[in-house]
């Protein structure tokens, strides 16, 4: 086949109309090379380029096409907006896919689609990309597929056979205000593929207990995503959803993404004058508290503290509104606890404990494992000259010491929105 | 003070160690062949590199230390960085005295340090296997120039064997002026007589294979299409994507 300026305008329009889904990931998967055959997915994907914006570019994420039928407000495609709209073929998409891989431009694909005719006409026609890379190409590089909400089980099953991960976007976090701003889906739309998914991985783990060549489902997982500060949820109600997620099987991530005025002519939407990109932040580091340091989203956010702190992060936050947990013995503490020292993340945490079988472990040697000893220091022992904790002076102070200083900044704080809703 | 004088193989810095035990005295400072020996030397030892004493000191070494650690002393010798060696002798000898394995003892100075290096040559492999840009020459090899600043080539062999599998590729190091070339079967390390022209890093256009102007136009505009305007941050483009690695690279410099 040919490839041309008219595919190369293609690909143009169908990027920009696919860069708001911020998932890139390429990990998790075990799909080695086998001879003959091109790409491989094995071991952890990396980023291939980082774009202006400093985002991660590591799969090809294209849509199929960005014509929809659905019209929901916070999306860039909606079928009332005037964008340029465009329709990759089958066989142009699997060429762009395979000659920028062959290239190391790319870990794989990330494909996605605007809902044409129905849910299911869309799922067949991605589904014959998928298919063919990997039957007829011979492709054993990564792929992650969208399901498309109110998909048939059936077809959510075959991706399952050919994509390393499945992904269904929830993208507004309750049910009502999913209502409000895309009032031809529902919640059910979502969660119904969602499950389909998990039970396929299920299904395949057990068939591969008892049949060791039985084919793998979504070897990656799914993993789902959430606009933040589109609608009036609390950080609360995210991290409550999310950790909720995270109890199902093969739920691997979940994203959150800013949310970009890309319709600021919606009413129903808030007038924002920036992406809330630090409470964005936020939320990513309460999420790798949930996942790798323990923590439950109720100590991270509760009815007192319904929000997340912009000043200062999660981790810390806890800290000083817990100050009876501090200070934790370096030398003699549960891997569990150091892990709750601010300034102390995962591999300074295994370092310590390691180093500890050799010796005590003086903060000299803490600071040139990388602990963050500013932060760290007040909530710390380890056994030498004491020192002032967090005890000894109140948390308001340490808070002080560690906050940015908010001397000049002129007017109020624009970087959390201030919620326009009414009830 | 006392120096050994070596020829700055890794072969040769293991014999090091071996004369250093036999003769147990263990030097200072390790020089090159040619370099100036430092002001205050006492007794300079010149070392000869053998085989076989070097693969009694390594098989010595993969006894007392786990594979992975083995891994880092080879990802520290790959940094060339100036008195890595010492730094290596000084972690061998302890790893040999010490009654249980130093390993985790990140107490120790020189086994964080050993440590911090690998893990600085780990990251300049992972770029490596980021960055790394082909182009696809008219007869159908794939090319990709890189200069890496520490000497990590070499560890990327398993990615690019085996994503690659099935087209022929070189990946040239301009800066060492050694790369590997694999033809479909093994990747084998070849230093090119004519590699003049190549060291501008980019095909000229009568070598390129005919698409391939196109797919570098279509890729950079295509990271072109994915930014989020409202959210632009080039510190952080930066930060994860060095700008050294941008001149090979059609999205930033075509």
């Amino acid at each position: 086949m040919e490839m041309n300026e008219h595919v190369q305008d293609k690909l143009k329009i169908l990027a920009e109309s696919a860069k708001y889904d911020v998932s890139c990931t390429s990990s998790g998967t075990t799909r080695k090379n086998k001879p003959g055959t091109m790409g491989s997915a094995e071991g952890w994907g990396v980023c291939h380029s980082f774009t202006e914006d400093g985002r991660c570019i590591s799969l090809l994420k294209i849509m199929l096409t960005n014509n929809c039928i659905y019209d929901c407000a916070y999306c860039i495609n909606r079928r009332t907006n005037d964008i340029r709209r465009a329709t990759l073929s089958v066989e142009e998409l699997v060429e762009l896919t395979i000659e920028f891989y062959r290239r190391n431009y790319i870990e794989g694909l990330f494909l996605s689609s605007g809902v044409i005719n129905s849910p299911d006409y869309t799922m067949e026609r991605m589904l014959r990309v998928v298919k063919e890379l990997r039957t007829t190409m011979r492709y054993n590089g990564y792929i992650h597929m969208k399901s498309i909400p109110g998909a048939s089980r059936e077809l959510v099953e075959q991706a399952g056979l050919y994509a390393d991960r499945l992904s269904v976007n929830i993208e507004i976090p309750t049910e009502q205000n999913l209502r409000m701003l895309a009032p031809e889906k529902n919640h059910q739309s979502i969660f119904k593929p969602m499950y389909y998914i998990q039970q396929g991985i299920l299904g395949s783990s057990d068939e591969r207990q008892r049949f060791r060549h039985a084919p793998r489902f979504a070897p990656a997982g799914q993993s789902t995503q959430m606009i933040v500060g589109a609608t009036n949820e609390s950080d609360s109600d995210i991290l409550r959803l999310s950790s909720a997620l995270y109890l199902r099987p093969g739920m691997k991530r979940v994203y959150y993404s800013g949310y970009i005025p890309v319709n600021a002519y919606d009413t129903r939407l808030p007038a924002l004058k920036q992406a809330p990109l630090v409470r964005e932040n936020r939320l990513y580091q309460a999420d790798w508290l949930m996942r790798f340091y323990g923590f439950k989203a109720g100590e991270i956010v509760d009815e007192a503290f319904p929000n997340l702190d912009l000043d200062i992060d999660p981790k810390l936050a806890w800290a000083l509104r817990h100050p009876e947990a501090f200070p934790v013995d370096i030398n003699r503490a549960d891997h569990s606890l150091i892990l709750r020292v601010p300034g102390i993340g995962v591999k300074s945490a295994a370092l310590i404990i390691a180093s500890r079988r050799h010796g005590r472990v003086t903060s000299s040697a803490l600071a040139r494992m990388g602990v963050v000893m500013k932060k760290a220091r007040y909530f710390i022992t380890c056994g030498e000259l004491a020192t002032l904790t967090v005890n000894e002076l109140h948390p308001d102070q340490v808070r002080l010491a560690l906050a940015p200083k908010k001397g000049r900044r002129d007017g109020p704080d624009t970087r959390q929105l201030s919620i326009p809703f009414t009830d | 003070m006392l120096v050994f004088r070596y020829d700055k193989s890794f072969e040769g810095l293991l014999t090091c160690l071996f004369d250093a035990y036999s003769r147990r005295a263990f030097p200072e400072r390790l020089i090159s062949m040619d370099e100036p020996p430092p002001l205050f030397a006492g007794e300079i030892h010149g070392v000869v590199a053998e085989r076989a004493k070097a693969e009694r000191v390594w098989a010595g070494l993969e006894r007392r230390l786990t594979r992975p650690v083995c891994g880092m002393l080879m990802h520290v010798w790959l940094s060339e960085l100036p008195q890595s060696d010492e730094l290596l002798m000084r972690y061998m000898r302890k790893a040999f005295d010490a009654q249980a394995s130093i390993a985790t003892m990140f107490t120790d100075p020189d086994v964080l340090e050993v440590k911090k290096i690998a893990a600085k040559v780990s990251k300049e492999r992972e770029r490596l296997t980021q960055f790394a840009r082909f182009q696809k020459a008219a007869d159908g090899l794939f090319f990709a120039p890189v200069s890496p600043v520490y000497n990590a080539l070499p560890l990327t062999l398993d990615y690019f064997t085996s994503r690659f599998a099935d087209q022929q590729w070189l990946i040239y190091d301009l800066k060492r002026r050694y790369g590997y070339y694999y033809d479909l079967a093994t990747a084998a390390e070849v230093t090119l007589d004519d590699d003049e022209r190549l060291l501008s890093g980019k095909l000229n256009d009568a070598l390129m294979a005919q698409d391939e102007k196109l797919f570098q136009t279509m890729w950079r505009e295509y990271t072109v299409s994915l930014t989020i305007r409202e959210r632009l941050n080039p510190a952080l483009q930066r930060q994860h994507m060095p700008r050294r690695f941008w001149k090979y690279m059609p999205e930033k410099n075509l």
